[in-house]
């Protein structure tokens, strides 16, 4: 594997003290789905802002039950306001369903790297997106929508659980009638009355018609579904160096100290989460990693 | 059926077959079309034609008392619908039911058979071209089997945010 080169690491300088939880309080809950919801925070004093990038992290503190990594995904354009979307799946997210306004949780961050946005300018992009992973893409997209000339052809491939799984249907759809963007769903499982696509998300990408020699993608979710989104990747013309996956480990500290995020040399909490897949292919999918 | 040659010869599905395996293919062929919710192919019924989709939306599904119709897969344009015309007992094993208004030429199984069983070099041409999209809608069947969105999946070392 080649070193992993440094593009914009957390800058653990411009936080106060990285291991502090600093309170934020809650603005508004809103419900995705059954099982998702968006929480907004603002600093509890008001005035802190929470400038980041696309794709960073933060670990979001349920005092007295515990702390868990969350992708930022809000607009990167808005740090007035600190958007995660959450997928209540063990206790801490299960208690930050239970948050409602005015509620105080702690927060450190941002930690990561981010999506390749200066990379891509000048290309087409394709957003591979599984279930919760259209979250930490989702700041990619306002990036994207807010300095739409600099991009070419914008294509979001997004596959879910059931319709029911499907996140921001509702923005999708106002992207799709601003035409900015191509955009495809499609479910692993409906009943008859769907009128969507039905297949895994990796059947979108050979109908997507990009060009694979100006194309960057950036793929995120479980990753099973990434090993697979990559290899149709791959059969299309792109080259590894310009596919872009978000991983996730057990991510505790956030600046890669305590190694509980350790994959194979590097920690995805530090010189990740975003990895180009040529950095990671030797690693990736290795069950002993 | 000589209209529909050029549309047959520039599908990716027929690139690379010889001149005169064409023919034999354009003369098995016929220009259809379904409104939406018409059946192209019902399950138990006998296959006899295999069709390759030009516009529209196809849900292959199957009717359970129970829950109704489960939609397994969509197709669209460009995708080859059915397989079973090549495959003993020669029947339907789900339903494929038009989405929206649907355009396909549909290719007389039967008569495809007995010309591969004349000409083997015809047979084996189709099946290199029918074996991956088989392997590939199986490899697409695993995935969706391991459930891979669900909460199991992304609980240990998964996303949740």
């Amino acid at each position: 594997m080649g070193n992993i080169p440094k593009r914009k690491m957390v800058d653990t300088d411009n936080i106060v003290d990285p291991m502090l939880p600093l309170p934020y309080q809650v603005e508004r809950v809103r419900k995705d789905t059954y099982d998702t919801f968006t929480v907004e925070l603002k600093s509890a004093d008001g005035k802190r802002q929470f400038p980041f990038e696309a794709g960073q992290f933060n670990m979001v503190y349920v005092f007295g039950v515990g702390e868990v990594p969350i992708s930022i995904s809000g607009d990167p354009s808005r740090p007035e306001v600190l958007v995660h979307t959450i997928r209540a799946v063990g206790l801490v997210t299960e208690a930050m369903r239970k948050l409602r306004p005015k509620d105080l949780v702690g927060v450190r961050g941002p930690f990561g790297n981010h999506w390749p946005m200066e990379e891509a300018e000048g290309n087409d992009v394709v957003i591979v997106a599984g279930g919760i992973g259209l979250a930490p893409l989702r700041p990619a997209l306002y990036h994207i929508i807010s300095h739409r000339e600099k991009y070419g052809r914008i294509f979001l491939l997004h596959g879910a659980r059931t319709p029911d799984d499907l996140l921001f249907m509702k923005e999708i759809e106002r992207w799709r009638g601003r035409s900015v963007m191509e955009i495809h769903v499609t479910v692993d499982r409906a009943l008859g009355n769907w009128g969507g696509n039905v297949g895994v998300v990796t059947t979108l990408i050979p109908k997507a018609g990009f060009d694979p020699v100006n194309t960057v993608a950036m793929v995120c979710g479980p990753e099973i579904m990434m090993r697979f989104t990559v290899l149709d990747l791959r059969g299309q013309g792109l080259e590894t160096s310009k596919i872009y996956v978000s991983m996730e480990r057990n991510m505790k500290c956030g600046i890669g100290l305590c190694g509980h995020c350790q994959f194979g040399p590097t920690f995805i909490c530090k010189d990740g989460p975003i990895f180009s897949f040529d950095q990671i292919q030797g690693m990736f999918a290795k069950r002993e990693i | 059926m000589e209209t529909l040659r050029p549309i047959i010869v520039e599908h990716a599905f027929f690139k690379g077959f010889k001149p005169e395996h064409i023919d034999l293919i354009v003369g098995c062929a016929s220009n259809v079309r379904f409104n939406a919710g018409e059946f192209l192919l019902r399950a138990g019924e006998e296959a006899t034609q295999f069709f390759i989709l030009r516009q529209g939306k196809v849900a292959l599904e199957q009717f359970a008392a129970e829950r109704g119709s489960i939609i397994i897969q969509t197709l669209g344009e460009g995708d080859i619908l059915g397989w079973s015309w090549l495959v003993s007992p020669y029947q339907w094993v789900f339903d494929a039911r038009a989405m929206e208004l649907t355009r396909a030429i549909a290719f007389d199984g039967k008569c495809l058979r007995t010309k591969c069983e004349e000409d083997h070099d015809l047979g084996y041409e189709l099946l290199k071209r029918f074996t991956p999209i088989i392997a590939r809608r199986l490899e697409a069947t695993r995935i969706q089997l391991l459930d891979i969105y669900g909460k199991y999946s992304e609980k240990k070392n998964g996303r949740h945010g």
